[in-house]
């Protein structure tokens, strides 16, 4: 499906919804548990987690592809674990900003 | 996106930690989202197009924030010192709207038409008990969240236009999701109507840090509430934390809770940031910039920065400490010249921003963002080699005298190096010779009085004689807006008017 920013995404096999930060463009293949995520609006409870991807995600965390052309904020976490194309994501390790408002 | 998604996930990670008021005894993050649920239903069955608030900060504003959001109608905070007729005339082009207000302003604007004003006592305990609706709030992220009306130190006033996607964009990109931990504190002193105040608000809900707000800043009470409620963090306008170190010099005693103090929303005078440096010695200091029309922060001067430059002997480096450090991860800042080329890196030139949370619009105007996203700032500014980012001010406030032009700021930092002068502000006056004369405007520090043919004498040592104040003022205050803007605009009129033109 073609994703920009602030475009949201729900698993199809657990809790887990996310919101878009910045997306390649084009058809980006954006996995959760093992199954295809939907828009919210769309998105039905399908199936189970599979095994080879059940390392959960996490309430606030950010994920990004290798390249960090795909990064994405777990806005819901869930059971199921995200994927782009089949590959992984990785959490997004950035230095945090000191406060300044 | 929607700003309500920023509470929604405080809530459901740490529901149970205070997001307003005293430790344990104010809002909790899971009650700001029930309340602001059950204000968002009152919205909108009240029918109206926004949701507005004339009133000091207290926790009716985030219940109104987050409401607004979730009712999918813009919120607009306005400047409760506005005189009568001026908050009628504001509060009609905001109409039909849910007013939340102080008793002055219900007198103001409780007849007009369209507008339902409610009292703040009233408007708290109406959601005392109240709990969320069922029904989701709107994702389109082109929604207006907040309508912020400018100080209008120029003109009249206009409101700048800030949509989900901009604040959102702005708080998830730099903030860390439950980044505070659960002893930190931030104390809120700007007004609700400042760019500043509102962006408080959702980086501390994203942060997890509880919210202490001042209604009315006064430094002694601002000392006071950050020695009672532990206040580890705050932010300052340059007015304020000159107040701050000033009375902190009268009654003595630190803020050992203070972790990090950042300031803003002007330039910081260099004598003001030395004292208070010298009196917070653990404190961490941010220099902050941003603008309305960016959602708040663009560039930061973080802690350890500040102490690099201050221990180098290097004068680039040190020459930092004046900076307003580097971009935010997700902002791209050029420099250019005034057909909007950029200019080589140290040049001076106009301050250009790019990113997903530049708005750069204003209500019923054409944007000024180009077609590929860059905002030209209308400040001045220049990068150092490093990325380092020098804020001259706003480009309508330099004096051009005889083609030449000149950055008040150069003119006031040597002003205030003089150890006779407290503040100093220096603007352009009409002149026949040179199109524009230098003037200056002093106040004297403590105990000193200014002489100022050795002033003048003094400014000369420092720079050309072309930079020099043809003529300098002394006063007991220079003229400020609420929010520590120098009115510029002010001084010049005034010194137009009373000048010698001749020159």
């Amino acid at each position: 499906m073609d994703l920009k920013p602030g475009s949201r995404l729900k698993s199809s096999v657990c809790d887990t919804e996310l919101i878009v930060v910045k997306a390649p463009s084009g058809d980006v293949d954006i996995t959760c548990g093992g199954s295809p995520m939907a828009d919210p609006a769309d998105a039905e409870r399908n199936g189970e987690v599979a095994a080879s991807a059940a390392d959960g995600t996490a309430l606030g965390k950010r994920y990004v592809n290798e390249d960090e052309s795909l990064e994405v904020l777990c806005t819901k976490p869930g059971d199921g674990s995200l994927a782009l194309g089949g590959t992984p994501l990785g959490l997004k390790e950035a230095k945090p900003l000191p406060a300044s408002d | 996106m929607n700003l309500m998604m920023l509470l929604e996930m405080a809530s459901s990670g740490f529901g149970d930690r205070t997001a307003v008021g005293s430790q344990g005894q104010g809002l909790t993050y899971e009650q700001l989202f029930q309340r602001s649920g059950a204000a968002a239903t009152h919205f909108r069955e009240a029918g109206i197009d926004r949701v507005s608030l004339v009133d000091v900060s207290s926790e009716a504003l985030p219940i109104a924030l987050f409401g607004s959001a979730w009712a999918g109608v813009p919120f607009v905070p306005l400047n409760y010192r506005l005189t009568a007729p001026e908050l009628r005339h504001l509060a009609a082009e905001v109409a039909p709207s849910v007013t939340v207000c102080n008793d002055d302003a219900l007198s103001a604007i409780g007849d007009l038409d369209g507008v339902r004003a409610v009292v703040r006592p009233d408007f708290l305990s109406q959601w005392a008990e109240g709990s969320a609706p069922d029904s989701d709030w709107n994702v389109d992220p082109d929604e207006i969240a907040i309508l912020l009306y400018t100080s209008g130190t120029t003109g009249a006033p206009k409101a700048a236009v800030l949509r989900h996607k901009h604040l959102v964009s702005y708080i998830i990109g730099s903030v860390e999701f439950m980044g505070a931990a659960e002893d930190e504190a931030t104390l809120v002193s700007v007004p609700p109507y400042h760019v500043a105040g509102m962006a408080a608000i959702l980086s501390s809900v994203y942060a997890g840090r509880r919210i202490v707000q001042l209604p009315n800043f006064d430094a002694a009470d601002w000392v006071n509430l950050v020695r009672a409620e532990g206040v580890t963090h705050a932010m300052v306008v340059p007015t304020m934390l000159a107040r701050i170190t000033e009375h902190l010099d009268d009654v003595g005693g630190g803020l050992p809770s203070l972790r990090a103090l950042s300031y803003g929303g002007g330039k910081m005078p260099a004598p003001v940031i030395a004292r208070a440096l010298e009196l917070l010695p653990e404190t961490n200091f941010v220099n902050a910039y941003g603008l309305t029309e960016t959602s708040s922060t663009v560039a930061v001067l973080g802690p350890d920065e500040h102490r690099e430059a201050h221990r180098s002997d290097d004068p680039a480096v040190r020459a930092r400490l004046g900076s307003a450090g580097r971009p935010l991860p997700a902002i791209e800042v050029d420099i250019r010249d005034e057909e909007g080329e950029p200019v080589p890196t140290g040049t001076s030139g106009e301050i250009w921003v790019r990113g997903e949370q530049v708005s750069g619009e204003y209500l019923g105007r054409n944007s000024r963002v180009t077609p590929d996203g860059w905002f030209p700032t209308n400040d001045g500014g220049s990068l150092d080699d490093d990325g380092y980012l020098f804020v001259e001010g706003r480009i309508d406030d330099i004096i051009v005298r005889g083609g030449e032009n000149i950055s008040p700021g150069e003119i006031e930092d040597v002003l205030l190096s003089h150890p006779s002068v407290a503040d100093a502000a220096a603007v352009g006056v009409p002149n026949e010779q040179w199109g524009e004369a230098v003037a200056a405007v002093v106040v004297p520090a403590k105990g000193q009085t200014v002489d100022i043919a050795e002033l003048q004498e003094f400014v000369k040592t420092q720079m050309r004689s072309s930079r020099t104040p043809d003529r300098i003022e002394v006063r007991d205050e220079l003229p400020y807006n609420e929010t520590g803007k120098l009115l510029r605009r002010i001084l010049r009129d005034e010194l137009a008017s009373s000048g010698d033109r001749s020159g």
